[in-house]
């Protein structure tokens, strides 16, 4: 059987080594401006400390930069080519005009300390972010210090703890569902609570009934992810919330699938308390590889005083500025005031969508994954029939009788011009196929898409070896990951 | 809207084909009483030419072209234009975390570069695929020093940036770890007598910051003697990264915990930018963060892949080694095309004239007023201390669109007017002489004389 491969064809790129391996002596890609002060006699004013030996760093010029770090470009994967189905991801389209305005000299050269009478450009991108963020997650305040989505987590449970602190007791747990993210225990331990499992019901989501036995006063929190890692919203979130308050809990939501939401519901609305976002994933600041992100949090009044400082303040005058006396805050969790280049990125998607646009990207955002999960049906197998919100997961059942599993056929994938879908996660679904494909897929892409899914499938039936070897078309084929591990080699040495 | 790549006409199919009458019945999980039954509250769609005006707005608002003399911990250095060239390509910054390797093997091989480069510059044995920022780098690698050592207390030196110090806080407090700090001395370096008193056998590390918040470079050999003989690690913070061009690394450390900023990474009001730890090879499973190995595939070939992700929270959930999931992956391509750019010989010259715009600035200051801690070497930042409020001196600074030292009060009290001064290749000697001049006009301060002119060739 020859399969048709309509979206992606064969083509050469370029081999490269590693750049130490061009390097030799005496070339170079810089050079420096004559010093207008007088030159010094480093030996005198270092003395010991000077530093003798660059080690082999490379010497290259130019164009081998600029050839080595483009070809090496050409052997990724990117939204820029093609659907990047990741599940809980959200890979969306990354606005170039927000590159742009990221850019403008006054914000790429702002140095933070530099006096508040210069920096009022800067705070009002931070305080209309905040506003807006403020109203889309339907909470009273907000922190945008987290680096990214896990360091937004530790904020927010930093929070968690001051308030029960406030209150004479820590408490000792938090509960998280069997379908969450892996950071979200690996969260709760950093700050120091124990972690219990909640399992989730038939349909996929939390077990109500469990929720109310399993909670007591020893309980910080709940961890929830809504809609969950199944794309499913919870539909008794409000019980869900009673559940937790009735017993002076609260519920912290992660963000990470609020691309489901946006411009629909507000999670301060449903009873969460405080929750954090994604800025790479809902407001589509780059992924760049993995990372930077950012990770804001949320929060509703009564954890307000406890946010790390400085906050942002609008003075009498008018103007504003950064307040660091806050005696209740948890402290600083960065240097600085978070990841400001993507704030500019994320005010700039949320200026060019308004709140209609927020709306019925939310709305394609949902439409797009309920159309995949039709195109799919029946092809691979759908554990959960609960109706899906921005991502549907499947499992690869249907294809492990024949002994191909998610990741092969993920690996497949590859071969038809397409990223793979988030393998082997949620972890309540064995061998998952978790599939998120944003609003900006248009018809024609995830026609392809579901055309290329549905024809691996028929491979699977026909031909599984082929599918087990994949990918067959990429410049290396599967690398050998238990012999990194076992003697790892994470650095050039001359040879 | 502009960003949605569907017609009315496709919306229609594509419910006609799920058997949805409509959009709403796709919501219909949510129960009513929670949907947003109006338009939230930001701003009304832009054009894209509108946006641009707004953020240009912004920038006219924020300092845009002034000359600067702030550092501490953010530095204001020369970005190759290459590194937004090769940045900007669609392949690097629109692609995910290279799970998938045999699609990421661009994103995997400049990782394992960085990683290479680090190590030369560092003189350590591994570094990591990067971490959030030089804060967020330092306080894991004390972290991770607990986890290695078993012990339970760490020792902080003062002169370690004040910021970093309070991450570092923060986390310890909810780690129950004390953390005892340090004072400094007429050096500006560790006080030596009082960190021997400091460690004991339960300290797992000495964090030290070399050079240090006041550019003052420490005696890395005399803080790991004391380290290492209480069985303690040295972990050692560096936030200017230039400086290695010239300094000798702290090869003694255990761990180093570094801020790549200044490695062709925009200023961006303090983010995004670049921490990255590297130590020894024996601790390599106890650091936190990404890290790509070399392997090959089934025919033999060369390739790149994440390794060691035992250690990581996707696979450990509540026993991972840190909970990070991210690193600063587009960021760490700036510096890893800056290091590539300047190289073995760029870097070390790029150094010396942060060194030497800062040995004639310090100079000239000196005249005026009195220049602190000058027992011992410094890379490009020194502290001034002067008759009058630095911030007075920083306004007259602004009047010629110059932004001064950065003043001291808030983070060191006891140093009186003291203000912390940076010049970088950048800094011209046209604003060293106006600052210098803006000094000079304190009440109090010492004459004017007449060398500024002598020293111009």
């Amino acid at each position: 059987m020859k399969p048709v491969i309509r979206k992606a064809t064969r083509h050469v790129n370029q081999n490269e080594g590693l750049i130490f391996e061009k390097s030799s002596a005496g070339k170079f890609a810089w050079r420096l401006p004559p010093l207008d002060v007088p030159e010094v006699d480093t030996a005198k004013l270092l003395g010991a400390a000077e530093r003798k030996d660059m080690g082999h760093m490379p010497e290259v010029s130019e164009i081998e930069i600029i050839r080595h770090f483009t070809r090496m470009s050409t052997w990724n994967y990117a939204i820029d080519l093609g659907m990047y189905p990741l599940g809980s991801c959200t890979m969306k389209y990354n606005p170039r005009v927000n590159e742009v305005v990221s850019r403008l000299d006054g914000l790429a050269n702002g140095h933070p300390y530099q006096p508040e009478n210069v920096s009022q450009g800067a705070l009002r991108i931070l305080k209309t972010l905040s506003d807006c963020l403020i109203d889309i997650t339907g909470m009273d305040a907000i922190t945008l210090q987290p680096a990214a989505g896990a360091h937004g987590e530790f904020t927010g449970l930093l929070l968690v703890r001051a308030h029960h602190q406030s209150k004479g007791h820590a408490r000792k747990k938090i509960l998280i569902p069997d379908s969450a993210h892996g950071t979200n225990p690996a969260t709760a331990a950093t700050v120091g609570y124990a972690v219990e499992n909640l399992k989730s019901n038939t349909q996929g989501m939390v077990d109500v009934a469990a929720l109310a036995s399993q909670m007591n006063e020893e309980v910080a929190a709940l961890m929830l992810t809504n809609p969950n890692t199944l794309g499913v919203f919870e539909q008794e979130i409000h019980k869900i919330a009673d559940i937790m308050h009735a017993k002076g809990g609260l519920l912290y939501m992660d963000g990470a699938n609020m691309n489901a939401l946006v411009g629909k519901v507000r999670p301060g609305d449903f009873g969460v308390d405080l929750m954090h976002l994604n800025l790479h994933k809902t407001f589509s600041t780059p992924h760049g590889g993995g990372g930077p992100g950012s990770g804001p949090v949320a929060v509703k009044k009564i954890l307000e005083p406890y946010l790390p400082t400085p906050v942002v303040i609008t003075r009498a005058d008018g103007t504003l500025g950064f307040e660091y006396n806050r005696p209740q805050s948890v402290g600083r969790v960065r240097a600085f005031y978070g990841n400001f280049g993507m704030f500019v990125r994320a005010l700039a998607y949320t200026l060019a969508n308004g709140p209609d646009g927020l709306r019925q990207t939310t709305e394609d955002a949902v439409l797009n994954a309920n159309y995949i999960r039709k195109g799919l049906e029946g092809s691979y197998d759908l554990p959960y029939a609960t109706p899906s919100m921005h991502e549907v997961v499947f499992s690869d059942k249907l294809q492990a009788k024949k002994g191909v599993r998610t990741m092969d056929i993920a690996k497949r994938l590859i071969d038809y011009g397409f990223h793979p879908y988030t393998t082997a996660f949620p972890l309540i679904v064995p061998g998952a196929l978790m599939i998120e494909p944003t609003e900006s897929e248009s018809k024609e892409e995830m026609d392809l898409f579901i055309d290329a899914m549905k024809s691996i499938a028929e491979e699977v039936e026909e031909d599984p070896e082929m599918v087990l070897a994949a990918p067959h078309t990429t410049r290396v084929s599967r690398l050998d990951e238990v012999a990194a591990a076992r003697k790892p080699v994470l650095r050039w040495k001359p040879s | 809207m502009r960003y949605l790549p569907k017609s009315p006409a496709d919306r229609e199919a594509i419910l006609k084909a799920i058997g949805a009458r409509s959009i709403d019945d796709l919501f219909a999980p949510i129960p009513a009483e929670y949907r947003l039954n109006r338009d939230l509250k930001v701003p009304r769609q832009m054009a894209e030419s509108e946006i641009v005006d707004w953020f240009r707005e912004r920038s006219r608002e924020n300092g845009d072209s002034y000359a600067m003399f702030l550092g501490a911990g953010a530095y204001y250095h020369y970005r190759p234009v290459i590194i937004d060239s090769l940045i900007s390509r669609g392949e690097f910054l629109t692609a995910y975390t290279p799970y998938q390797a045999e699609i990421s093997q661009g994103t995997l091989q400049s990782i394992f570069e960085f990683q290479s480069m680090i190590c030369e510059l560092t003189g350590m044995e591994v570094a990591n695929a990067s971490m959030y920022d030089g804060s967020t780098a330092a306080t894991e690698a004390v972290m991770m020093a607990v986890r290695l050592t078993g012990r339970r207390s760490a020792v902080v030196a003062r002169n370690v940036h004040p910021e970093y110090r309070e991450v570092l806080a923060t986390y310890a407090f909810h780690q129950d770890l004390p953390v005892t700090t340090v004072a400094f001395t007429d050096s500006g370096r560790v006080d030596l007598k009082e960190l021997e008193k400091s460690v004991n056998q339960d300290t797992a590390c000495v964090l030290i910051q070399s050079p240090n918040f006041f550019g003052t470079i420490e005696d890395v050999n005399a803080v790991a003697e004391i380290a290492h003989k209480n069985g303690a690690m040295l972990v050692v913070s560096i936030s200017e990264a230039v400086s290695l061009g010239i300094v000798e690394p702290p090869r003694q450390a255990d761990v180093v915990a570094m801020e790549a900023q200044s490695f062709g990474v925009p200023l961006g009001f303090g983010g995004p930018y670049c921490g990255v730890i590297a130590t020894r090879e024996k601790y390599v499973r106890q650091m936190p963060g990404r890290l790509v190995g070399q392997t090959t595939d089934s025919n033999g070939k060369r390739g790149f892949v994440l390794t060691l992700a035992t250690r990581e929270q996707h696979i450990r959930r509540e026993k991972a080694t840190s909970n990070i999931c991210t690193n600063q992956a587009l960021v760490a391509l700036m510096a890893n095309i800056f290091m590539t750019v300047y190289g073995k010989v760029g870097l070390k010259e790029l150094a010396k004239q942060n060194l030497a715009k800062t040995a004639y600035a310090a100079q000239q200051f000196g005249k005026h007023a009195k220049v602190l801690f000058s027992g011992a070497p410094r890379f490009n930042e020194f502290v001034v201390q002067t008759s009058e409020d630095p911030l007075a001196i920083n306004s007259r600074l602004l009047g010629h669109k110059i932004i001064g030292g950065l003043p001291l009060k808030k983070f060191y009290p006891e140093l009186g007017n003291a203000a912390l001064w940076c010049c970088t290749e950048l800094t011209s000697r046209a604003a060293i002489d106006t600052a210098v001049g803006m000094v000079s006009e304190s009440p109090g301060s010492a004459k004017p004389s007449r060398e500024v002119a002598e020293v111009t060739r």
